[in-house]
């Protein structure tokens, strides 16, 4: 008996593993041929048997400064969508305010909006502000990503922190913002990190207002690296492939170190 | 875009200091409240609430790239819309938009709906492959948007080579007009299945066992239980995922700009890259904007769908 209910989750293993394979093989994919240089091969082998590092070493080339602005501005995205979000989380989850309602409903209807009106606008807006080709600008727009995200699931976490908690320190006499820094902070950090981990992916991968807001090449994320190379005709994958991969990076990190908190964000982006 | 900035209305003062120092603490209060509220609301007022005002109103001018220089924008009515609506491709972009969405959320849905119901099933390493499946969905959109251009190339590509092993012959998946629409939505729905299979696992999740136990006494298993146990009880999922499907595949935009730049002969041109390409490419944002602001009432609709049917799934 028991050994028919182990080989039947051993086939349900086995399948899982074919369906992973399947699903991930693009990012085999983009792994294998990166291993394969700069030549113009007609066809990629299927398996990297001349590893050569001569892709990275051109996708290094082109795509350092790139790597180094998406960094500043994914950084910045997170900076900015905390620092916005996590005070008005607090706020939406303890207080009685009129109009809170509508709020609350503008966020969930502003994540719907799509990229390409911001886009729109915003870089008429820029354009008067100065703002185009900036850190700060890209960092602002980028920052539309995260934080209507950041506020729902920090709320609805801070929802379930018990009042007293801060009712108590409340007493003491702090004011609501000694008992939001060091009281409220502190406990919702995991959510805090979840928000900010979203917001830092959202901005990594950006593509919309790199694309928009941006014109020329000093200031221009890895994303749009990335597009340079796919317009026109591809001479080699390699160096394409290579800066792909490099580009994945972070998310693979994330994926495997804060595998709960983004398992976390899956489901309360959505469900709230 | 109508939010209350100011506080609520100042209580009618009465004679005695005591009830109007009472008061005045308590305006203290609610603006110390506010306080809180203020950067977020002032950050989607400009960050939302202008760009969408702003895209009504470049809707109905002649914005060029004369605009950003002379700073005037004529106004012309209608004139924007006429020119989108009458002109040939609409009807292209309208059908490109229906299709790719819809071929996007059936193929993103069922599969990502079978893979919830595989992974529900216990077995070692079931948790690890589940989550290492949200791959495709984290990496950067153009990373994969990238290998996909490679895999999907008519001839290097490993897809043909594959087709070719087994006699098919080589397709032109980006360059024909007849499959480059086929192509974009496969590598969307690539895209969409962990986002799907996340959801509709975590539904799968909430209905109780006891279910399935009361029903398979009365003989309902496999394929019956799932019509009369899982399915009704994961509707509002469904719903929510549906709906949450469609806001998204309407806004992509770096999947087709990256695998097809809307062509081959504007084959996978959407509502999305269409705006895209009126506003950055032929710097004409009056139409740009006007092709947005048919998005965004598509769009909204579905979103209202969604406010609905989140609602009722969160009451149930």
């Amino acid at each position: 008996m028991n050994q028919t209910t182990d080989a039947r989750k051993l086939r349900y293993t086995i399948v899982g593993i074919v369906l992973l394979a399947v699903m991930l093989f693009p990012v085999y994919w983009m792994v294998n041929v990166s291993l394969q240089g700069g030549g113009t091969a007609a066809n990629s082998s299927f398996f990297p048997t001349n590893v050569t590092f001569e892709g990275y070493q051109r996708a290094w080339e082109d795509q350092t400064g790139n790597l180094v602005t998406s960094m500043i501005v994914a950084l910045g995205a997170v900076l900015v969508s905390l620092v916005i979000a996590t005070p008005a989380a607090y706020a939406l989850s303890r207080f009685r305010l009129r109009g809170m309602g509508i709020f609350l409903f503008v966020l969930l209807l502003a994540q719907m909006i799509p990229g390409i009106v911001i886009a729109n606008s915003l870089y008429t807006l820029f354009n008067d502000l100065g703002l185009l080709n900036t850190y700060v600008g890209l960092i602002l727009a980028n920052a539309t990503h995260g934080i209507p995200f950041a506020i729902l699931i920090m709320s609805a976490f801070m929802r379930s922190i018990p009042p007293a908690l801060t009712e108590a320190a409340r007493v003491d006499g702090a004011g609501h913002f000694r008992a939001f820094w060091s009281i409220i902070v502190p406990v919702s950090k995991n959510s805090l990190i979840t928000a900010g981990l979203f917001s830092f992916l959202f901005a990594w991968s950006d593509f919309m207002f790199g694309l928009t807001l941006t014109t020329g090449a000093d200031i221009k994320p890895i994303t749009l690296g990335i597009y340079d190379y796919l317009q026109g005709n591809v001479q080699s994958w390699g160096p394409v492939m290579a800066s792909a991969v490099i580009s994945s990076v972070p998310a693979i990190v994330l994926l495997v170190l804060a595998q709960r908190y983004i398992a976390a964000g899956a489901l309360g982006g959505a469900v709230k | 875009m109508t939010t209350t900035l100011a506080g609520p209305a100042p209580v009618v003062a009465p004679g005695r200091g005591a009830d109007r120092r009472r008061s005045r603490a308590r305006m203290r209060e609610r603006t110390a409240q506010w306080l809180f509220l203020v950067p977020a609301i002032a950050y989607v007022l400009v960050f939302f609430g202008y760009p969408i005002v702003k895209n009504l109103v470049m809707g109905s001018q002649d914005y060029t790239v004369r605009t950003f220089v002379s700073g005037e924008a004529p106004w012309v009515g209608l004139d924007n819309y006429v020119e989108v609506v009458t002109s040939g491709l609409f009807r292209t972009t309208v059908l490109n938009t229906a299709l790719f969405t819809i071929g996007s959320i059936v193929g993103q849905f069922v599969i990502g709906l079978l893979f919830a119901l595989f992974f529900k099933r216990r077995f070692p390493l079931g948790n690890v492959l589940r989550s290492l499946l949200l791959l495709p969905w984290l990496l950067p959109m153009i990373a994969g948007t990238a290998v996909w251009k490679w895999i999907l190339d008519q001839d290097g590509g490993v897809l043909n080579e594959a087709l070719g092993t087994i006699g098919i012959a080589p397709v032109h998946w980006l360059t024909s007009p007849d499959v480059a629409l086929v192509a974009v939505v496969l590598v969307n729905v690539w895209v969409g299945i962990p986002f799907n299979m996340t959801l509709l696992y975590s539904g799968l999740q909430n209905i109780p066992d006891e279910l399935y136990e009361a029903g398979a006494l009365d003989g309902a298993t496999g394929a019956k239980a799932f019509w009369h146990i899982t399915w009704p009880n994961l509707r509002p999922v469904v719903s929510v995922v549906l709906v949450l499907g469609v806001i998204y595949t309407l806004k992509v935009l770096d999947i087709i700009l990256g695998l097809t730049g809307g062509g081959p002969a504007n084959a996978t041109q959407t509502l999305a890259t269409d705006s895209y390409r009126r506003s950055f490419q032929e710097f004409s944002f009056g139409t740009g904007a006007a092709v947005s602001n048919i998005l965004i009432v598509v769009s909204l609709l579905f979103a209202v769908v969604y406010l609905r049917v989140n609602k009722r799934a969160v009451d149930e």
